[in-house]
């Protein structure tokens, strides 16, 4: 399997007649993705842009999507959503790097996020340095919790859709290639290197903690294999934005950084040979289960060593021990990529479970770390809901438009896939 | 420029005083450095002095815990320091005890940074390491002239406000106070090269040590429940509609208290879910499921159980630090046991 990443630098974004990228300059004619995503379901619909170093306050972000679109090759990208179910990972896919769509809207939990693209804040976020087209959606009373998050969900998936059109005539700026050998090429190819996978764990706890792989609802999967290039073509999209700090965006999931390093070491320390996809379920049968075909699986590659990446904390976290102490029992070494919750003070135990074979923690920071966020001159969305979003408290919203809140309520702060360069140690 | 004003806590070995036979003598302060701080005054140079030191003798001060801390802590109180020092207490035991004693109630109560030093194996290290910066020194006297410049010099740039490395940078023991930072690679680099270093049998250091996991036993099972009060306290956020005590979605500050008298079904009209960590639309329509009341009642009206306790305790577990969480148990414990309830029924989500 091989897969051609063309890739069109978006470095400003504007409206205009017609969607496409001249010079860097990703126009969007409104009226085109108006009517591409027009949902019954949803009241209205606004778009808005937000640049880099805008006085701009997204909030509550419910997902972000890089646009990309399949030129060449089976498929099309965000299968069983916007493209059919054929297997993508393979061929050529161009993507207006830079850009982003941002959901928002009126809040359909308590959990989404907060993009800021200026000030402290804009440390924290990925999507304070992405152009980004925000898509405002309101729901009217009464239209249920479920309905509103796939309306809104879907939402997303579309305007990426018809917007990443543009990269179709746009001049390419740099390619990438990512070669997928199946396991007894890899083996002939790479004798000596140990054999490494990635576990890539997928929070699928109910309403706003969904991931959905080709369309399904992870929820209901079996762990399975999948090669690594299938995620940069959608495979692996986001219905979750609980605690956003540590949780995957469809953003995320195309552009895992997990997969990119690993790629970065692939023949050289390591043979790379796929990724292993797991859920997050709630129940312990589930959690046994999942963690055992995980293993079972593992066990079946011939691995040597395993990244594992959570989604997400509290709960999952005993999905990660258990994945992580199957593996070392049988003998591959893990690497297990976190975050955690200190405490405001950061003088609590960071995990709700632990064990002594999980010696080698890769650490998203603390999420409970407080910060203040100043007010903005726009927000996109509102910010009523900075008292009640997970990581606010009563009192969050100061009269002054200002945000006192616990970095879990910032998109992406504690990214669990290693996407930041923020930690945490111990002083 | 004005010096930065240190106080010195020191027992009464160190304050000249005696040894044990006067390791039972109360607080008292002398104007100026004493012993020890007279080598402090070398390392502190112009930039700060010891304005006063406090003497304490080792037994007394255990043996009046609460009433030593709250004498020490008003004697440098007057004295308007910038900082503390406590000790070096090397391995002394009950030495280091009290100098990590006096640096709580010093930063607690006076919010006053203190610095102290130790042999990381002296309990008082273990103990209070979160409330001190505590210089890593040998385990007897001998290592005062290694500790001192060390003590000194950290105590000075804490006054400055400089920024502090890393505890093996300063030389003092970790707090266990997690502190974010930005690396200078991001995380999936970090973990691809922890990886390959630990496939190659290399060194590697992990970013976060497994914390000591704290399992409880359970108690014996309840002699006879039909006889029994049954309490419910449950971490799924269930509250009265409207949320009235603002429990937060996620890092609960605290657990709500309520009364279930006459409550024999609660619904969508009477309570909700405050929990922003799960699906919350099923235990909104009938929080019942995550609060069992409705069937409490019943195993109550058909004798199985002696009674439903007359209040239930909620929280909210989303991301609720394991500190905390110890705390409210502890409090909500407390109370269950001060009403007589004989056996609780904990529900999560």
């Amino acid at each position: 399997m091989q897969l051609k990443l063309g890739r069109i630098n978006i470095t400003d974004i504007k409206f205009g007649d017609k969607t496409k990228v001249e010079k860097g300059v990703l126009y969007v004619s409104k009226e085109q993705v108006l009517a591409a995503v027009a949902d019954e379901r949803l009241t209205s619909i606004t778009l808005e842009l937000a640049r880099p170093g805008d006085s701009v306050r997204i909030m509550p972000v419910k997902d972000v999507i890089e646009p990309r679109l399949k030129v060449e090759g089976s498929g099309g990208v965000l299968p069983g959503f916007i493209s059919k179910v054929e297997m993508v990972g393979s061929g050529t896919t161009l993507v207006l790097s830079g850009a982003a769509v941002v959901t928002t809207g009126s809040i359909v939990g308590f959990q989404e996020g907060i993009v800021d693209m200026s000030g402290p804040g804009a440390d924290y976020t990925p999507f304070s340095k992405t152009c980004n087209l925000v898509v405002v959606c309101q729901a009217p009373e009464g239209l249920s919790q479920h309905e509103h998050e796939a309306a809104v969900r879907v939402v997303g998936y579309k305007a990426a859709a018809v917007i990443a059109e543009a990269a179709r005539n746009a001049e390419v700026d740099s390619w990438e290639e990512y070669q997928h050998l199946n396991l007894f090429e890899g083996m002939q190819k790479y004798p000596d290197l140990p054999r490494v996978a990635y576990v890539y764990m997928l929070q699928t706890q109910g309403l706003l903690h969904d991931t959905y792989v080709y369309g399904v609802d992870a929820k209901r999967i079996l762990p399975t294999l999948m090669s690594p290039t299938e995620m940069m073509d959608g495979a692996i999209v986001s219905g979750n934005c609980v605690s956003a700090c540590d949780k995957n965006t469809t953003y995320h999931h195309l552009n895992n950084p997990i997969i990119q390093d690993l790629y970065a070491r692939h023949g050289k320390d390591l043979n790379f040979i796929g990724v292993i996809i797991t859920n997050e379920n709630v129940t312990l049968a589930d959690k046994q289960r999942s963690s055992n075909f995980t293993a079972k699986l593992a066990d079946m590659l011939g691995l040597d060593g395993a990244i594992i990446s959570q989604e997400g904390f509290g709960n999952p976290d005993t999905d990660l021990i258990m994945n992580c102490t199957k593996l070392e029992k049988l003998g591959i070494k893990t690497v297990i990529v976190t975050d955690e919750y200190a405490g405001r003070d950061g003088g609590s135990q960071s995990l709700a479970d632990a064990d002594p074979l999980a010696d080698a923690t890769v650490t998203g920071g603390n999420a409970n770390e407080v910060i203040t966020l100043p007010a903005m001159d726009k927000v996109f969305g509102s910010s009523k809901s900075a008292d009640i979003i997970a990581g606010g408290f009563d009192g969050s919203l100061a009269k002054d438009g200002s945000i006192t809140v616990e970095i879990q309520a910032i998109t992406g702060a504690t990214n669990e896939l290693g996407f930041n360069t923020l930690t945490a140690r111990e002083i | 420029m004005s010096k930065f004003r240190v106080v010195h806590y020191i027992n009464q070995y160190f304050g000249q005083i005696g040894g044990e036979e006067k390791a039972n003598i109360p607080p008292s302060c002398k104007e100026g450095p004493v012993g020890p701080g007279m080598a402090f005054k070398a390392v502190l140079g112009n930039e700060a002095e010891i304005v006063a030191t406090i003497i304490c003798g080792d037994s007394w001060f255990a043996e009046n815990l609460d009433e030593a801390k709250a004498k020490v802590v008003e004697m440098i109180a007057q004295y308007k320091p910038d900082l503390v020092i406590t000790g070096p207490a090397f391995n002394a035991g009950r030495y280091g005890t009290a100098c990590g004693a006096v640096a709580e109630a010093v930063s607690q109560e006076l919010e006053i940074p203190v610095v102290s030093g130790m042999y990381p194996e002296n309990p008082g290290a273990e103990m209070y390491r979160r409330f001190a910066l505590i210089v890593e020194t040998g385990d007897n006297a001998a290592a005062m002239r290694k500790a001192v410049p060390a003590m000194g010099k950290l105590a000075l740039k804490v006054l400055k406000g400089e920024q502090l490395g890393t505890p093996k940078e300063e030389g003092y023991i970790p707090r266990g106070i997690r502190e974010n930072y930005f690396a200078p690679d991001r995380g999936s680099k970090r973990a691809v090269d922890m990886l390959v270093a630990k496939l190659k049998g290399e060194e590697f250091h992990t970013e976060y040590p497994m914390p000591q996991f704290d399992r409880v036993d359970p108690n014996p099972a309840v002699a006879d429940i039909s006889k029994a009060k049954i309490g419910l306290v449950t971490s799924g956020g269930i509250v009265p509609k409207g949320n009235p005590d603002h429990i937060e979605s996620s890092s609960a500050s605290k657990f709500g208290k309520y009364d279930l008298d006459g409550i024999v079904n609660l619904t969508a009209e009477t309570h909700q879910t405050a929990h922003g960590g799960y699906d919350p639309v099923y235990a909104n329509q009938d929080a019942d499921r995550v609060l069992p009341v409705d069937v409490m009642r019943d195993l109550e009206k058909e004798g199985k159980i002696g009674s439903l306790h007359r209040y239930y305790y909620a929280t909210v577990g989303n991301g609720t630090s394991v500190a905390n969480a110890k705390r409210y148990a502890a409090e909500i414990a407390q109370e269950l046991k001060n009403d007589g309830v004989d056996a609780v029924i904990l529900t999560s989500t």
